[in-house]
């Protein structure tokens, strides 16, 4: 008899469970290596725990009340339950804490389109490291961890949040028009995006962000983006530069690339962004970041950072470059 | 963020030529002119072959419906790719990256009524709503909840122009090019919705890991399409 699923989920079978376990294993070995404990927290949470984070990041597409009339949702990723947990449960703790985890997260999809509902995630979040040393730790450990998963020719992306929020200011570019930009920024519409600034701004700034946007590669693009010019251009450099150098002199830039142009939509994101790409595959492992103001919202002012990459994802990445 | 896709979903071969999707039908004559223009040989696409995969040194050129470009740029099955801006308006949620106006295909989205026929306005002004039959209806959707009008929108596959005749909706939602399908089926523009030419679109690692190649393609395109 067919019983069926809903669409969006699925069955793991022995061959395939065999191999995420290794996957599993391997990387929460080098997130040990590095200091960084597993945890585990509920998938389910209170709406309005979730919902403090980031009305828009954390949006859960699965609601429900309980017995007692209190509305759940389904956690859509781990980062704000980690901040949940951390000012709960390690409020009085010295130093920065280091937690990694795997664990299942859910999203609403749109029909038809190969997403998934129900996916499972596995990251850090380093806890109370400023930058650019804490950005520099989370770095090297993902690094450490695509090493692990033996994805030798995976990219990491490294780019800044703040870059086109404050260069939009510094051209007088304020609400709604700002948002939408930043929209067409984070969407890479650029034929939009060039349609938009030249109606509220110079041709000339109006090249310079376009031209900004599509900076990627080497410390070399860093250099180009300060003849661009501008204060915002001139902080957000230096940002990504001293993260760079430090990231070089542990020699672990090697597989950074200095991205102008990435912008994620996750609204907690400040200072450093990520994202993880392997030649395999057309969608992207993973991703993560600073976001050093979400920890205030749960009443601890701590700096953080972390990233989280797609378990399936880098399994099927893993099976294409030949390393199962 | 995106939720993923499925696991076995957009495995791309980073390695060979970069795969460009062509778009079939009537943005095929403008594109193959300006690939040639560009220097990428398409006297293969031009032949009379049925093939859809034409091999190339530097660049492999893969023929397509344009509605099915962006599904195959977003899975990373094709590097990069041409399509209309109103298949990209109607598959919004597709992720792919929107690098340049080309210029070229332009045509009008419009909503069409039957020509001297009050039905449109009186179904408004009446019952509150319109009936609207399109082969777009996401575009539709969009436009008239922007506008704040109520209208039921009627998804069908083919001539949308015979829907309003027969009495299937009040006016439709169309692409138009020369009006002259509208003209000979008795049918006249009532409003512009939005203006659609051809774009050249990347799938978002391809534009990450293939730099270079892409950033040279899409100054060369730039130049040739004089934009």
């Amino acid at each position: 008899m067919i019983h069926p699923i809903p669409p969006g989920t699925r069955d793991v079978l022995p061959d395939e469970m065999r191999e995420l376990r290794k996957l599993h294993l391997a990387l929460i070995e080098v997130f040990e290596g590095f200091g960084y404990g597993e945890v585990a927290t509920p998938a389910i949470e209170y709406d309005e725990v979730l919902a403090r984070g980031d009305g828009r990041a954390a949006k859960s597409g699965y609601k429900f009340f309980d017995e007692s009339g209190d509305l759940l949702a389904l956690r859509s990723e781990m980062t704000v339950p980690i901040a949940r947990l951390v000012s709960t449960r390690f409020a009085d703790t010295e130093g920065p804490l280091r937690l990694c985890y795997l664990a299942n997260a859910f999203r609403a999809v749109r029909p038809q389109r190969g997403q998934m509902r129900e996916f499972a995630q596995v990251g850090v979040e380093l806890i109370g490291a400023p930058a650019p040393e804490g950005t520099v730790e989370v770095i090297e450990v993902l690094g450490a961890a695509l090493d692990a998963a033996g994805l030798d020719r995976a990219v990491i992306g490294l780019g800044d949040a703040d870059l086109y929020r404050q260069l939009l200011t510094e051209l007088g570019v304020e609400g709604e028009r700002r948002d939408s930009i930043l929209e067409r920024l984070a969407t890479h519409d650029l034929v939009g995006l060039e349609t938009e600034l030249s109606e509220v701004v110079s041709d000339r700034d109006c090249e310079t962000c376009v031209a900004l946007s599509q900076l990627r590669g080497g410390p070399e693009v860093l250099e180009q983006a300060r003849g661009l010019g501008g204060a915002a251009v001139g902080r957000a450099t230096q940002r990504i530069g001293e993260t760079y150098e430090a990231l070089a002199a542990r020699g672990a830039a090697d597989r950074v690339q200095i991205d102008l142009g990435l912008l994620r939509d996750l609204g907690y994101y400040s200072g450093a962004i990520l994202e993880v790409y392997d030649p395999a595959l057309g969608h992207v492992l993973g991703g993560g970041g600073r976001y050093d103001a979400l920890m205030k919202r749960f009443g601890l002012d701590l700096p953080a950072a972390g990233f989280a990459l797609y378990m399936e994802r880098v399994h099927v990445a893993q099976m294409e470059e030949g390393q199962p | 963020m995106n939720a993923p896709g499925l696991a076995g979903a957009g495995r791309v071969k980073a390695d060979g030529p970069l795969k460009v999707a062509v778009p079939r039908g009537s943005l095929l004559g403008g594109t193959l002119d300006i690939l040639d223009a560009v220097g990428i040989d398409t006297a293969a696409v031009r032949g009379e072959s049925r093939a859809l995969i034409f091999p190339g040194e530097d660049v492999t050129l893969v023929t397509m419906r344009p509605s099915d470009v962006p599904t195959y740029v977003e899975a990373g099955a094709a590097d990069v790719g041409f399509t209309g801006k109103d298949v990209l308006l109607e598959q919004s949620d597709r992720v792919v990256y929107e690098l340049l106006d080309l210029g070229y295909g332009r045509c009008r989205m419009v909503l069409a009524g039957r020509r001297g026929d009050t039905k449109l306005g009186e179904a408004e002004r009446r019952l509150g709503m319109m009936r609207i039959a399109t082969k777009y209806p996401r575009i539709a959707e969009r436009h008239f909840e922007g506008t704040g009008r109520q209208v039921e929108v009627i998804e069908v596959k083919g001539s949308v122009e015979l829907a309003p005749l027969i009495g299937l909706g009040e006016g439709i939602v169309d692409l138009v090019a020369t009006g002259r399908t509208l003209e000979e089926n008795d049918l006249e523009v009532r409003e512009e919705i939005v203006e659609c030419t051809a774009r050249f679109v990347a799938n978002r690692v391809a534009h990450k890991l293939r730099a270079a190649e892409v950033d040279d393609l899409t100054a060369k395109l730039r130049e040739a399409s004089g934009q």
